[in-house]
């Protein structure tokens, strides 16, 4: 029943946002060598500001599970000391954290003016058709999500893909489907780098 | 005469990220042991001399913002260096710091030292995480050949360099927001006064530095300001680094001083216009400065003429136009990025983003009207000087801008029901061409 003689109450929305609750996930918590990366992380900070350990906290779980569900944001809360909603504060606001499972490879097409003067929207477009599916989804397999993001920051090398923590630069869109069956066949070896990056010895990403 | 580039000197060249490299070829770590035979206040007074203006956009004068630091106070005191450089078009600091990043460490240290900081973090945005493993590394090789770390170089000095991770949030780039960040928070920014020289990170006085600002630190203080003001035209000394994207042949990154102009930057360095199609227009510091036209391309690049040409310098982040490119469109597009990236904290910025997005995305498929346009006027004029931040006249800009110079596309859009100027580089489809 509604109060307004003449509107239903619709169905509770949040404005703008498209808010869902992270899964509550099976018990979590950090494998040694990452508790002892977090312990040494800490101390760069003052001892009462640990919380400014918080995003590396957070990288730290997101590489141990894929994602981040509620179970791991309490552990993170609980290694920080602070309550679990201002880590999930934290999570809803970054856009590098997933609270939902992904794709093994993760493709951060830009679509920022200067990639998309040199065609980045057509690389998306490529790479939907390619995979069968649209932006923000994961394909069936698991092998691929596709999500568009905003500048990279790599403007002189457009358009640009980020994928995981890798970079391949410069995609044409004609060469898209090359490229996917590229990650299919040898992995991560397929992506181009930064090619800064590249001239160190460091080798690849 | 010929301009010799100092900052990118040597970063085509094998291994110049290394230590070794750094002191052997670019007198490394020699302004930092110079500035340790000075008092903390000479050090300001040379970099004030020097005429520096920060390179992160506002071009402020760095000297003077270490001067405001507050100094007698019990409360540590630390530098932030903001490396992350998420401006559209602007990708200067990432080059800096891949291959040359000693120059950013020591820069860091001399600042500490200037102020009376202990630690310096360097926040760096999280898409950089390439970056970060070079950057990290090397900060440890600083450390054990004791360029960092306590007692630096005999000095009784202590120093540390820590780097610290963004993850994705283009506010966290304005500097109480960056602040926000570091102390573990969502990038938002904070209401000023009190300034972070006064009270910043931890509520403790706090100095926010570019990274190429860092890096030209160690050439003042061996070099002198006298050197430094001596490149370039008065009050815009310095070398500066000039990010050029877009519909040019040979996009990149390219030093030069504040005395060359627009066209030499695009046709001398950048090898002029892809395909030798015309120029229609250039975005002269990143998107969030207003645009200029062909007719002011001898403008030289320096923060105080590209704002008498009615634009801004920013973050010298050129963006190269040519007659393909709808300016509605590229409205859109830019509305899209500042909608996604605005913090929501500020309302005008937060709500206006998503309305101006979605009248552009109208008129851009076809279905605007004209009343669509004093709309857009009304709403983007309604967010300039109403936000904690620039973030929101940022934001407004592209729209304003793009109506001033080119209302009659606007108009075309209304009355042909259509997008005027679609080009092959754009997608067809409305999933992928940003209309949703």
């Amino acid at each position: 029943m509604s109060f307004h003689p003449l509107m239903e109450y619709a169905p509770a929305k949040f404005h703008k946002s498209e808010r869902q609750l992270a899964e509550p996930g099976d018990d979590f918590t950090y494998t040694p060598e990452h508790q002892a990366k977090f312990d040494a992380v800490v101390k760069r900070y003052p001892v009462d500001q640990r919380k400014s350990a918080i995003l590396y906290a957070l990288y730290l779980a997101q590489r141990q599970q894929g994602y981040l569900t509620a179970a791991a944001m309490r552990h993170v809360a609980q290694q920080i000391g602070c309550t679990a909603s201002e880590v999930e504060d934290v999570v809803s606001y970054y856009t590098m954290f997933v609270t939902r499972p992904v794709g093994t490879y993760v493709l951060n097409v830009c679509r920022t003016l200067p990639c998309a003067l040199r065609g980045a929207e057509r690389v998306t477009e490529e790479l939907s058709a390619a995979l069968g599916i649209k932006p923000g989804e994961t394909d069936p397999t698991g092998t691929f999500t596709l999500i568009e993001v905003e500048c990279l920051g790599a403007c002189d090398r457009a358009p640009v893909v980020m994928v995981n923590d890798d970079w391949h630069e410069c995609l044409a869109p004609e060469e898209v489907r090359r490229f996917v069956d590229d990650i299919r066949a040898r992995g991560r070896t397929a992506f181009t780098g930064c090619h800064l990056h590249k001239e160190t010895d460091r080798g690849g990403a | 005469m010929a301009y010799e580039p100092i900052l990118t000197q040597h970063v085509g060249e094998p291994r110049s990220y290394t230590l070794d490299f750094y002191l052997k070829n670019q007198r490394g770590y020699e302004g930092l042991r110079k500035a340790l035979t000075l008092q903390p206040g000479d050090v300001i007074d040379q970099v004030k001399a020097s005429g520096l203006r920060g390179r992160g956009g506002a071009g402020f004068p760095t000297g003077l913002k270490w001067q405001f630091v507050l100094k007698d106070t019990p409360k540590p005191k630390y530098i932030c260096c903001n490396a992350d450089e998420s401006e559209p078009g602007t990708f200067k600091d990432h080059l800096l710091m891949e291959r040359n990043p000693h120059l950013l460490i020591e820069g860091c240290a001399i600042a500490a030292y200037a102020i009376g900081a202990k630690v310096a973090y360097i926040y760096i945005r999280g898409e950089f995480y390439h970056v970060q493993e070079v950057l990290e590394a090397e900060i440890e090789k600083a450390y054990a050949a004791g360029y960092l770390g306590k007692n630096i170089l005999g000095s009784g000095f202590d120093c540390d360099v820590y780097l610290h991770r963004g993850a994705g949030a283009y506010e966290a780039g304005e500097e109480t927001a960056l602040i926000e960040s570091l102390e573990g928070k969502r990038a938002q920014p904070r209401i000023k006064p009190p300034f972070p020289a006064v009270a910043g990170l931890y509520q403790c006085p706090t100095a926010v530095n570019n990274v190429e600002t860092l890096c030209n630190v160690p050439l003042i203080v061996l070099n002198g300001p006298e050197w430094f003001s001596g490149i370039g035209p008065e009050k815009n000394g310095g070398p500066k680094l000039f990010c050029i994207s877009g519909h040019v042949k040979k996009p990149g990154v390219y030093e030069a001083s504040m005395q060359t102009t627009l066209r030499e930057l695009i046709y001398d360095h950048a090898g002029g216009m892809l395909d030798d199609r015309p120029l229609k227009a250039i975005i002269p510091g990143g998107s969030s400065v207003p645009l200029l036209l062909p007719d002011q391309l001898d403008t030289p690049a320096s923060f105080d003429a590209v704002q008498k040409a009615g634009s801004l310098l920013g973050s010298a982040g050129l963006i190269v136009l040519n007659d393909s490119v709808c300016m509605v469109w590229l409205a859109m597009n830019l509305l899209h990025f500042y909608r996604h990236e605005s913090c929501g904290k500020c309302t005008p910025c937060r709500e206006g983003c998503d309305w101006l997005f979605k009248l552009l995305a109208r008129l851009e498929a076809g279905e605007g009207q004209s009343k669509d346009l004093d709309l857009l006027f009304g709403v983007s004029s309604n967010i300039v000087g109403k936000t904690l931040c620039a973030f929101g006249d940022a934001a407004a800009t592209p729209v304003l801008s793009t109506m001033k110079l080119f209302r009659p596309e606007y108009e075309a859009h209304v009355r042909e029901g259509r997008c005027t100027l679609p080009a092959d580089w754009r997608a067809t489809h409305p999933l992928f061409a940003g209309v949703h």
